[in-house]
């Protein structure tokens, strides 16, 4: 036991440092709460679904619950299912074997819903592209709301695209 | 065992490790099945090809076998017509040899329609209806189909278990934490697991056809997102390949640079592993401390090499940039800080008995268990099995590196962990060598590649972090159509999937994640 708060004491608490003007992780994180306070009130629930990524995406997914984004703090949390969900945050460009499994994902989610698509593949089919396998983007099998580009995007540029879906959630 | 006691006239592929091909029939691919098997080799992957062009050629299956001497690619060239099955060319079973062989071919039917004389298992598998069963996507002539909707596939017909109070829990294809998509079938007594069926190919989105569209020299990126874990990996079997078919030799600085990538990669998922190792046994300051140590590596990644994931870093040729020293110290010292910390993290892992009580007995497979199913990499050399291409192949630059073997008997999920520890700490020592090595001058990072103006085979074999990666390459340099004319893709889960269905007998359905964490298997680099 004493190794383990040995190594707690020593880390110390890692999440990114608070605001200094230009730190724009920490900045991105403030208003992540605000918005997210102001619109669902105490948290927003987030189901991942992987619809036929490299994994590339969920590995920095979940780096968000790392102790540097410690997204949980944010008041942002990942759930199991998606009936318990605000959002769908999808991956992948849709294999034609999840495509089913991905619309009764989204039917299974409570309105009002939101949908952000994670990466270049879900933006735009990728590198994979349309075949007779893969639908190819996200928005070819649900409404997306916001589409954050990058292979795979680092973890910040995936918060802000949930702070994106947040604000326009709101206005529509 | 040597191969020429069997097989004569092998043509050697040309590539920095010993890879071997050859054309063979019928009777000569079952009799090497059966003395590879007998001798203790591994059949390492099974793939079916369209060698048709226009009136000549045919379709082709093929088997990779690691002997002692290297890699066995033989070639078994299918008649029109089978006895068993009028519509599918077909060839001799290989599953009593190597159970392994079982899912290749059936993916191999369902990609090219050739099916194995006397397979008991005859259900599809990457094909679930999104497109037509008599249609297959690896062939050249047939038309493209029109696309069925969307349908629901509920005819698959899972192995039921019957008796007093057995029943079924039914997982996925989408789970619940952030995880790839895949559907597992648990027949159970209690909390107590009967049997655990797996239906895979839901990530299917046809990459190995993909491969053929592409230039390739481009195609790189797409071997880079095989399975984004092991995206080194798989640039470097890719590339490897290509170079093989060109006869290209890299430039010595870019061997090294390759293994730095390669090392960091293999350290970057034991970090992350042994995190949401911890996390499954319900130990959050685990999760909490390598996710810290791995989001320090990335970032430093992302600084040296502009990727966190190094992904793009291995090109055909060579690699795509440099570093220069001061990355390389940067790259240095963080080799130490992170060993100083790993260690201090082992021990606490090492002396808290709540978690080494879930660890310890979890998810067991036995060496014999182990040897008889085919288990590789990771999880094989937890199993006892001794198995790692750096250390029995070593090609440039691990030929001077002399990489140490981490091996465990247990075969429970305390010996996955027990070997994470072992390989970070020596892939930190290799890192250092290899460090020290890059710091001592510059030099050529990338050689131009001359695809060869005709028909050409390559061929790559790599041992990434989970286990050993391959890639068989055909290249048609004929009357100017210069391209890829089958990529075939091997990852190690092809051969763990089945396995891990054994290691959960007898266990509690809620050591179910924990067990399949300590394999951390693709399903994307199976699914393609």
């Amino acid at each position: 036991m004493w190794r383990i708060l040995r190594q707690i004491a020593r880390n110390g608490i890692r999440s990114e440092a608070p605001p200094a003007g230009n730190d724009a992780l920490r900045v991105d994180g403030e208003q992540i709460q605000r918005e997210i306070l102001a619109i669902l009130g105490q948290a927003l629930s987030i189901r991942e679904v992987d619809a036929g990524s490299c994994n590339a995406c969920e590995l920095e997914i979940n780096a968000l619950n790392n102790p540097y984004y410690n997204i949980e703090g944010l008041g942002i949390r990942f759930v199991a299912s998606p009936r318990h969900a605000d959002m769908l945050l999808v991956t992948g460009p849709v294999a034609r074997n999840m495509e089913l499994a991905l619309r009764r994902t989204y039917e299974a989610t409570p309105a009002p819903k939101l949908v952000v698509a994670v990466g270049d593949c879900g933006c735009d089919g990728g590198i994979f592209g349309e075949g007779y396998a893969s639908c190819g983007r996200v928005a070819n099998v649900i409404p997306v709301d916001v589409a954050v580009p990058g292979c795979p995007p680092e973890p910040i540029e995936i918060l802000r695209g949930i702070l994106t879906a947040v604000r326009r959630g709101r206005q529509g | 065992m040597l191969i020429a006691q069997f097989i004569e006239d092998l043509e050697h592929l040309p590539g920095p490790l010993p890879m071997h091909y050859r054309t063979v029939r019928a009777d000569t691919w079952r009799r090497v099945a059966q003395a590879v098997s007998e001798a203790g080799g591994r059949l390492l992957s099974l793939w079916g090809s369209d060698r048709t062009r226009g009136a000549s050629g045919s379709l082709v299956i093929s088997a990779a076998y690691v002997v002692r001497e290297g890699l066995l690619w033989l070639d078994l060239p299918l008649g029109e017509r089978s006895v068993i099955d009028p519509q599918h060319p077909s060839y001799p079973d290989l599953v009593p040899f190597f159970p392994c062989a079982a899912h290749l071919q059936r993916a191999a039917a369902d990609l090219l329609g050739v099916v194995a004389e006397g397979a008991t298992d005859r259900r599809a598998w990457l094909n679930h209806g999104a497109w037509p069963a008599n249609w297959h996507p690896l062939r050249r002539q047939d038309p493209h189909p029109g696309l069925p909707a969307a349908q629901e596939v509920t005819d698959y017909a899972f192995v039921r278990v019957a008796g007093d109070g057995v029943h079924e829990i039914p997982v996925g294809p989408v789970h619940a934490g952030i995880i790839e998509p895949g559907h597992f079938r648990f027949s159970v007594v209690g909390e107590k697991v009967l049997r655990l069926e797996q239906r895979l190919g839901y990530k299917h989105k046809g990459i190995e056809k993909r491969f053929t569209e592409l230039p390739p020299l481009a195609a790189n990126r797409l071997a880079g997102r095989i399975s984004g874990d092991s995206t080194v990996a798989y640039a470097w079997s890719y590339c490897m390949a290509l170079e093989s078919l060109a006869s290209c030799e890299i430039p010595e600085r870019a061997c090294w640079l390759r293994a730095l990538l390669l090392e960091r990669e293999r350290v970057a998922n034991h970090l992350g592993d042994l995190g949401a190792l911890g996390n499954d046994a319900a130990f959050a300051f685990g999760l909490a401390q390598f996710s810290r140590l791995r989001e320090d590596w990335l970032r430093l990644a992302k600084e040296a090499f502009g990727h966190r994931l190094m992904m793009d870093g291995i090109v055909p040729g060579g690699v795509a940039s440099d570093i220069d020293r001061s990355s390389a110290d940067r790259l240095f010292r963080q080799c130490d800080s992170v060993e100083r910390e790993v260690l201090q993290l082992q021990q606490v892992y090492d002396e808290h008995s709540g978690l080494q009580d879930r660890f310890m007995t979890t998810g067991r497979v036995t060496p014999e268990l182990a040897s008889q199913l085919g288990l590789t990499g990771l999880a094989g050399r937890a199993s006892g099995q001794a198995v790692d291409l750096r250390c029995d192949q070593p090609w440039a630059p691990y030929d001077r590196l002399q990489v140490k073997i981490a091996t465990c008997s247990d075969g429970d999920v305390a010996a996955r962990v027990m070997v994470r520890f072992a390989e970070i700490s020596e892939s930190l020592r290799l890192l250092r060598v290899i460090l020290c090595r890059l710091s001592e001058g510059a030099g050529e990072t990338r050689r131009e590649l001359r695809l060869p103006a005709k028909a050409a085979l390559g061929a790559g074999w790599v041992e990434g972090w989970r286990g050993e990666v391959f890639v068989a390459l055909e290249w048609d340099g004929e009357n100017g159509s210069n391209g890829i004319r089958r990529c075939h893709i091997h990852d190690p889960s092809w051969q763990n999937w089945p396995v891990l269905v054994h290691a959960v007998i007898g266990n509690i359905v809620p050591d179910f994640p924990l067990i399949n964490k300590s394999f951390n298997l693709s399903y994307s680099g199976h699914d393609l």
